[in-house]
């Protein structure tokens, strides 16, 4: 259980600025763009890399490892696509640890990479998520439950009835980190300030949900290197390490959710800091997934730091600015940062390396030692959970 | 019930295993998978049993009765198919039987609708698959 610990570390990172429309990029060229900028970043050559993790791409059905690989030049010893929606990032650094931790590779690149347009003929075209044959095509979509929106408009619903009112916890939660981007030159919404009152007057969108606490999409890319001790040593940077990961997959649709209200990212976390043998309250900051503002107020209460049910007052109480006594969300999270896809949950990974390695400049969290990230992906269905340190 | 007229909306294309289901929605009837090893019942449609792994699943008919268990209101249309029925309410419906499964209230203004409200099925018709939907039971004397 706890052979993992402190096995691999993270020793560099990339990133490009969440946009609205990629342009003329594919998946490929951004992935290429982003892994060698982190490779360098890592202060390593290309032929340091044998291990490389990737993740379901537009540009090619399967065999996206190979593909991703030939175009970075790289030769590999373990390759593989992980496929857990906004979990495949927080997912993909405890696979990239545990290979190296087998023997199977010491330097592993895991790209996300998304490539988004604003073409309204593309938009319109049909879209290869209807036309499959899974569970949710035949029973959910009949019904219009096909996005996200939705399915965390019922778990907010529900929360509601179970716990009470969450609109201004929930605002403040999207005025905090719209703080927070303000000090992240990627930041898709940096220079746009946030109010409570503006996202309590922005329009309903999924009752109880409004426009201003669900993510806007965009494109994107990011990558990291998760390396062995060994070869973290001969690294620039001070190594990140993977002191605790945990996972957790309990259904698909929302519909078939165990619980609606309590999320899997319990277990997940969990896992995660019992294999760190960290404690909550070592914690100074947590990158924590937010799709939707409910999401990270779930997550909050599901991943230990404040009881069940407890999470809007736990909002109230403290300050989750980058300057506050609870720091979220650092680069604003998804919400103010951008959500590239899954390389949105990525973001939460290269926030935290950032500022475990005193990179973040003007958001830059005091004497940080232990961090916690959360990947969530689906609808609360995929959770991954990392507890991230440095040496002292 | 007959629904009412159909509006659009994306429309199911039954399996071999899930056509006992939509054929049985075709008579206005609800149908659930029973499991008799775990004397439970299955929903959605499946090959096997989710608990205890058994294919002898069977198939029996729900009274169609049940509660919201959560829901939300569509201010707009999730996809383009929907565009004419905004506002919507998407809702999770737990059966009298057990299981949850995903539908739309009808005949209820979206603003009204409430967790723990008892619902009963009826079935939109289409030209090839009718449709399982839930509406609010009125209760007769109630205050």
């Amino acid at each position: 259980m706890t052979a993992l610990r402190g096995a691999a570390a993270l020793v560099g990172l990339a990133e490009a600025a969440p946009v609205r429309d990629t342009g003329d990029h594919t998946d490929l060229s951004l992935a290429a763009e982003v892994g060698t900028a982190a490779v360098r970043d890592a202060g390593l050559e290309l032929s340091d890399i044998d291990g490389l993790l990737t993740h379901p791409m537009s540009v090619v059905s399967r065999l996206v490892p190979s593909t991703v690989a030939e175009a970075l030049g790289l030769r590999l010893s373990y390759a593989d696509s992980v496929d857990l929606g906004g979990a495949t990032a927080a997912g993909m650094v405890w696979r990239a640890a545990a290979a190296v931790l087998s023997g199977m590779c010491s330097a592993c690149l895991c790209i996300t990479a998304v490539p988004r347009t604003t073409d309204p003929a593309v938009l319109g075209g049909p879209s290869r998520r209807m036309t499959d044959r899974s569970p949710a095509r035949e029973f959910e979509a009949p019904y219009g439950n096909v996005g996200a929106t939705e399915g965390y408009a019922m778990i907010a619903q529900r929360y509601e009835y179970e716990f009470g009112p969450t609109a201004v916890a929930r605002a403040r939660i999207a005025v905090a980190q719209r703080a927070n981007a303000a000090r992240h030159p990627h930041a898709y919404f940096r220079a746009t300030p946030l109010t409570v009152a503006d996202v309590l007057g922005s329009e309903m969108i999924a009752d109880p949900l409004r426009k201003l606490e669900m993510v806007l999409p965009t494109g994107g890319a990011a990558a990291v290197v998760v390396t062995s001790r060994a070869v973290a040593a001969r690294t620039p940077r001070p190594p990140v390490l993977v002191l605790g990961a945990g996972e957790a997959v309990t259904h698909k649709s929302i519909t078939y959710a165990p619980q609606l209200t309590t999320s899997a990212i319990r277990e997940a976390a969990d896992r995660a800091f019992a294999m760190a043998g960290v404690g909550r309250a070592q914690v100074g900051l947590v990158s924590v997934y937010d799709c939707y503002t409910i999401t990270a107020l779930m997550t909050l209460e599901d991943a230990g730091f404040c009881a069940k049910g407890a999470g809007a007052a736990f909002v109230d109480d403290h300050d989750l600015r980058w300057s506050g006594d609870f720091p979220m969300n650092t680069n604003g999270g998804q919400l103010s940062f951008g959500q590239a896809d899954v390389a949105g949950g990525m973001s939460h990974v290269t926030e935290t390396v950032l500022q475990l390695q005193r990179r973040a400049d003007d958001r830059q969290v005091d004497g940080l030692e232990f961090a916690f990230v959360n990947g969530n992906g689906g609808i609360m269905s995929e959770q991954a959970s990392l507890v991230l340190g440095v040496d002292q | 019930m007959t629904g009412s007229p159909a509006r659009s909306r994306l429309l199911p294309r039954p399996s071999s295993v899930t056509r006992p289901f939509w054929d049985a929605a075709r008579r206005h009837e609800l149908v659930l998978q029973w499991c008799a090893t775990c004397a439970e019942h299955v929903f959605y449609p499946r090959s096997t049993c989710p608990r205890c792994g058994s294919g002898a699943l069977t198939w029996r008919r729900s009274a169609g009765l049940g509660t919201i268990h959560t829901f939300t209101v569509a201010r707009r249309a999730t996809h383009r198919a929907f565009a004419d029925r905004v506002p919507y309410v998407i809702a999770i419906v737990e059966l009298g039987e057990g299981p949850h499964l995903t539908t739309e209230i009808v005949g209820v203004d979206p603003d009204a609708v409430r967790i723990g409200a008892r619902v009963a099925v009826e079935f939109e018709d289409h030209d090839e698959v009718s449709v399982p939907v839930f509406r609010p039971v009125v209760s007769v004397g109630a205050p």
